[in-house]
């Protein structure tokens, strides 16, 4: 319950930052090196400040860094944020892959197990062995 | 194994998952609706899950915790709408980390003849950005090359 509430504020944060295909792109090119907003703005032929608006989204779910060199400002991607998120989001289509592969499995049990007739509910289980 | 068909039109709002199932409708429904069953198949293998609540009728209360092998817990609720039937099987679903994003999930259970069965399954999020969300680990189907990158850099990461 305690880790998933405390999930909670960060994923959201995370997905409502990866809803964006501008701010995808930044992380992408970032999974290169880090970068500074001239050169995050130079691909995608927007505005600066709007470049800049979508790095305050990505800083602020954690997903970047930023620091000042000079007169410039480097942002960083940040690995832990996406992680967790890739670690529940294992994916939507692996998940009921997996989910339905199971489903298989517990079918054929059922199916050969026509000794399954126990009453709705009975919480027997059992293979059939 | 079949592979299921999974579909998320750019800009939409929904997600439609249909898979055959050898077995006929009304065991596969049973499945679905059957406590005992569900903590059998629904979920990777990885996850330990924990069945709170499944008090399936009209109005009745589901909630459900996936556990990871570090102890990380996913907890999932929403409630279940109308008798199940094999034309339908309603229910809102909310994860719990992304609180107040919820979907409606129906399901339909066809009978496709020789005892299989033609699992629907169709969950409507509240905007296509939602949708997206929960999908940002980048299903291929039908969604942006952007997700593609952006699997390569979770790819990368998860390294």
């Amino acid at each position: 319950m305690s880790t998933t509430a405390m999930a909670a504020g960060s994923l959201d944060a995370v997905f409502g930052a990866l809803a964006d295909p501008i701010r995808r792109g930044i992380l992408d090119r970032l999974s290169g090196g880090e970068a500074t907003v001239a050169e995050l703005t130079a691909p995608f032929g927007v505005s600066q400040p709007a470049i800049s608006r979508h790095l305050k989204v990505l800083e602020r779910a954690g997903l970047i860094t930023r620091t000042r060199r000079a007169t410039a400002r480097l942002s960083h991607l940040e690995a832990e944020p996406l992680r967790a998120a890739a670690t529940w989001l294992v994916g939507y289509r692996e998940y009921w892959d997996e989910s339905y592969d199971r489903l298989d499995e517990l079918l054929a049990g059922l199916q050969d197990g026509k000794a399954d007739r126990s009453p709705p509910g009975d919480p027997t289980g059992r293979s059939t062995s | 194994m079949t592979e299921p068909e999974i579909t998320a039109e750019p800009g939409t709002t929904q997600i439609i998952i249909t898979r055959e199932f050898d077995a006929p409708p009304e065991q596969v429904l049973r499945a679905h609706t059957d406590p005992d069953l569900v903590t059998r198949w629904l979920g990777p293998r990885a996850y330990e899950m924990k069945l709170d609540q499944w008090d399936v009728r009209d109005g009745g209360r589901w909630r459900y915790i996936h556990q990871d092998d570090q102890g990380n817990e996913f907890g999932f609720h929403g409630v279940f709408h109308g008798e199940p039937s094999l034309d339908t099987f309603v229910q809102t679903f909310e994860f719990e980390g992304y609180p107040g994003h919820v979907s409606l999930n129906t399901a339909t259970f066809e009978d496709i003849g020789g005892g299989r069965t033609r699992l629907r399954a169709n969950a409507v999020f509240q905007s296509a950005e939602d949708r997206d969300g929960m999908l940002a680990s980048g299903m291929e189907t039908g969604v942006s090359e952007g997700y593609e990158r952006l699997d390569e850099v979770l790819a990368e990461i998860a390294r």
